[in-house]
């Protein structure tokens, strides 16, 4: 579970996050919606422990991110919106380097290393360097190397930016699996879509105030009666997205 | 704390793996410095057998006489001289556009003047010693010469030259006309007349008559000696070698400030703080791996050195490792500072040049330091590189031991942890990726 309390946030006279509160249910997804410049990058690296907030506070299953060494920092995994990879080593290299930053070593960490390439389905690409990777194979490495630690709550920050559907929906798998296996997802993006199909709960943002923070139906139940989905009898079309799944093959492209 | 060292371990893996992954720029970067140690230490004299070289002076005679004739052999038989003859305006010419050091010119009546001068409190002559002020040092060696040699040459052209009799009785003659105490007067004529006598029986025997032989002449020889470790004779190399190590080794270190500074634009960074580790740890494994890029670096360069410019560690092996250890630590500190203070990597590179320039400069890479102002030598002691720079010569052709090495090793890593503490307390760490 994860709790942010009355988070605020400035740089110099910008406020970017003011007095913002919410809570991730152990198990789900949370959505942080918001326009570019909202503060959802700002809120996902203070509750990282990468920044210091200027009042409030982020607790992971209890414990206070408060300090670079705070032990809570072991339970979150985060995902930056900026790809957090060396471009110049391996894919195995990096998460055998961004393990040992959580104390990992050894056969375990060679297991756990080797682990996350099949998530991010790469194990075929381990030891080529990030620098010959498609956009989408960073994206997946860059979600790869959160996880090695094995963390509770895991932070996305527009992890799809950039990827092509097939990526994309990879990742979307993979998400579905993390959850299911009991890990709390805090997932920011402003693409309502990808938040409709992945989060049971959302938070909007905008000028680092919260607008909203409710389920999918609960949001849909707050617009106006006239403008709620009707149930009208249409003729359905082929989403643009299938179409070129169809012609593309929905197999991910890596090579 | 194992989990600290490890993940230390792993970052400087990285650095490292990163720095070494691209040979070619690992060979410029390890060979550029050893050959413009090279091209500096040829500059300056190279492996020390060649001969120094000769100071270029003009002699201009005016005069002629036997005296300044002799005055002019004199000097073009110095070995540390190489005289040319010439007139007034060509030396003068010459001395402008740095062709010759300085030019001396003997006026007309220069020899008359200065024999009676010697003999009698008459008006000395006036030797004009033109020099480039650019080579003030020159001045007081051709003055010392000058003043050997013209001693040596009035002398002798009193004691056994044709003009030596004549000068002599214009003396005797003007004794009497001078009012000076009657014994004095007795005393000097005396001795004049001695003088003349001296004069006349040389020039019947050996009828030389020349003046350069028979005077008085300076009477103690310098024998010199370079004082090196004595096993070698000095070496410009090992200068260049010492300096062109300590400006790339700083050029290194900063690139590694600089490098953090870049790694803070972006995401990495992130990942790299929302692990579980101080920000010490983060520092201080750029600080580690940069300081053992440098030592890679030294040891190429005085390696190649050693093999190709004879370069030898003529003192204590230990000093020198040590100095080596703590200098590189202190760069990668230093670099760390840089960044520290210069904030983006674009202000960091800005300043560095400036800064490494002026710490090499002043601390003796380029030229060696004794040729600066006291005061200059006194304040470049506050630099780093002045006391690396020093080390790296005490403990190669100096030949100094291990008891040598240590203020220098003490000073380096009290310049170290300075560096170190402002760096941290001024890195500014919270910066987001963009
Ligand atoms: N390091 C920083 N220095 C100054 N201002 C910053 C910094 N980081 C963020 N901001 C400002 O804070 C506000 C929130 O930024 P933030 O990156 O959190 O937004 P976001 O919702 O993640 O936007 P996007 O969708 O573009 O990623 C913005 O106005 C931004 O300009
Ligand atoms: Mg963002």
């Amino acid at each position: 579970m994860l709790e942010v309390r009355h988070l605020s946030k400035s740089f110099g006279d910008r406020v970017a996050v003011a007095d913002v509160s919410f809570v991730a249910e152990t198990g789900r997804t949370l959505g942080l919606l918001g326009p570019n410049g909202a503060g959802k990058s700002t809120i996902v690296n203070i509750i990282a422990g990468v920044l210091r907030p200027d009042r409030g506070e982020a607790r992971v299953h209890g414990a206070a991110v408060d300090s670079d060494t705070s032990p809570a920092k072991r339970l979150v995994g985060f995902v930056p919106q900026d790809l957090a990879l060396y471009e110049e080593l391996s894919a195995l290299d990096n998460l055998r380097l961004f393990g040992s930053l959580y104390g990992l070593a050894g056969a375990e960490l060679d297991a756990r290393a080797a682990s996350a390439l099949g998530v991010a389905r790469l194990s075929d690409r381990a030891r080529d360097r990030v620098e010959t990777f498609s956009g989408g194979m960073k994206r997946r490495l860059n979600i790869a190397a959160a996880l090695l630690h094995e963390p509770r709550v895991l932070l996305l920050d527009e992890p799809t930016v950039g990827v092509d559907p097939q990526s994309r929906n990879a990742i979307f798998d993979t998400l579905a699996e993390l959850r299911s296996g009991g890990m709390t997802l805090i997932y920011t993006t402003h693409y309502m879509e990808e938040a409709e199909r992945l989060c049971d709960r959302i938070v909007i943002i905008d000028h680092g105030r919260v607008l909203a923070d409710d389920t999918l139906d609960g949001l849909y139940a707050r617009l106006p009666a006239h403008a709620r989905p009707v149930q009208q009898v249409v003729t359905v079309r082929p989403t643009l997205e299938s179409v070129f799944l169809e012609l593309t093959g929905h197999r991910l492209r890596d090579d | 704390m194992t989990h600290r060292l490890a993940a230390m371990r792993a970052l400087v893996a990285a650095d490292l793996q990163i720095f070494f992954r691209d040979r070619r720029s690992v060979i410029l970067n390890l060979v550029t410095p050893l050959a413009i140690a090279g091209l500096f230490g040829m500059v300056f004299g190279g492996g020390g057998s060649a001969p120094a070289g000769r100071l270029a002076i003009a002699v201009v005679d005016q005069d002629g006489s036997a005296i300044s004739r002799a005055v002019a052999a004199g000097l073009a038989a110095e070995k540390t001289l190489a005289v040319s003859s010439l007139d007034e305006p060509a030396a003068r010419d010459l001395v402008l556009k740095g062709k010759v050091r300085a030019a001396v010119v003997l006026p007309p009546g220069f020899g008359e003047a200065a024999g009676r001068a010697f003999l009698r409190s008459t008006d000395r002559p006036r030797v004009a010693v033109l020099y480039d002020p650019s080579q003030a040092a020159t001045l007081a060696m051709v003055q010392g010469l000058l003043t050997q040699h013209v001693f040596t040459a009035v002398t002798g052209e009193l004691f056994s030259g044709d003009g030596g009799t004549r000068l002599i009785d214009e003396s005797l003659a003007s004794l009497d006309t001078q009012g000076t105490d009657a014994a004095v007067t007795a005393d000097l004529r005396e001795l004049l007349t001695r003088a003349r006598s001296l004069n006349e029986r040389n020039r019947s025997q050996g009828g030389a008559g020349t003046a350069s032989g028979g005077g008085l002449s300076v009477p103690f020889e310098v024998g010199d000696e370079p004082v090196t470790s004595g096993s070698t004779p000095y070496n410009a190399y090992a200068h260049a070698t010492a300096g062109m190590g300590v400006q790339f080794i700083l050029m290194m270190g900063i690139e590694a400030g600089v490098g953090l500074l870049l790694l803070r634009r972006r995401g990495l960074w992130l990942r790299l703080k929302a692990a579980p580790l101080a920000r010490g740890t983060l520092l201080t494994a750029r600080v580690v791996s940069a300081a053992l890029m440098s030592l890679v670096m030294l040891a190429v360069l005085y390696g190649g050195a050693t093999l190709l410019l004879g370069v030898r560690v003529d003192g204590s092996l230990a000093g020198f490792l040590g100095i080596a250890v703590a200098f590189a630590l202190t760069t990668a500190a230093f670099g760390l500072l840089i960044a520290a203070l210069g904030g983006t990597p674009e202000a960091t590179r800005g300043l560095a040049i400036f800064a490494t320039l002026v710490m090499v400069l002043l601390g003796g890479g380029w030229v060696p330091s004794f040729l600066f102002p006291a005061w200059l030598q006194q304040a470049s002691l506050a630099l780093p590189t002045s006391w690396a720079i020093g080390g790296f010569e005490a403990m190669t052709w100096r030949g100094l031991g291990l008891a040598e090495a240590l203020p220098t090793i003490g000073a380096l890593l009290a310049f170290t942890t300075v560096f170190l503490v402002i760096a941290v307390w001024r890195f500014r760490w919270d910066v987001a990726s963009r």
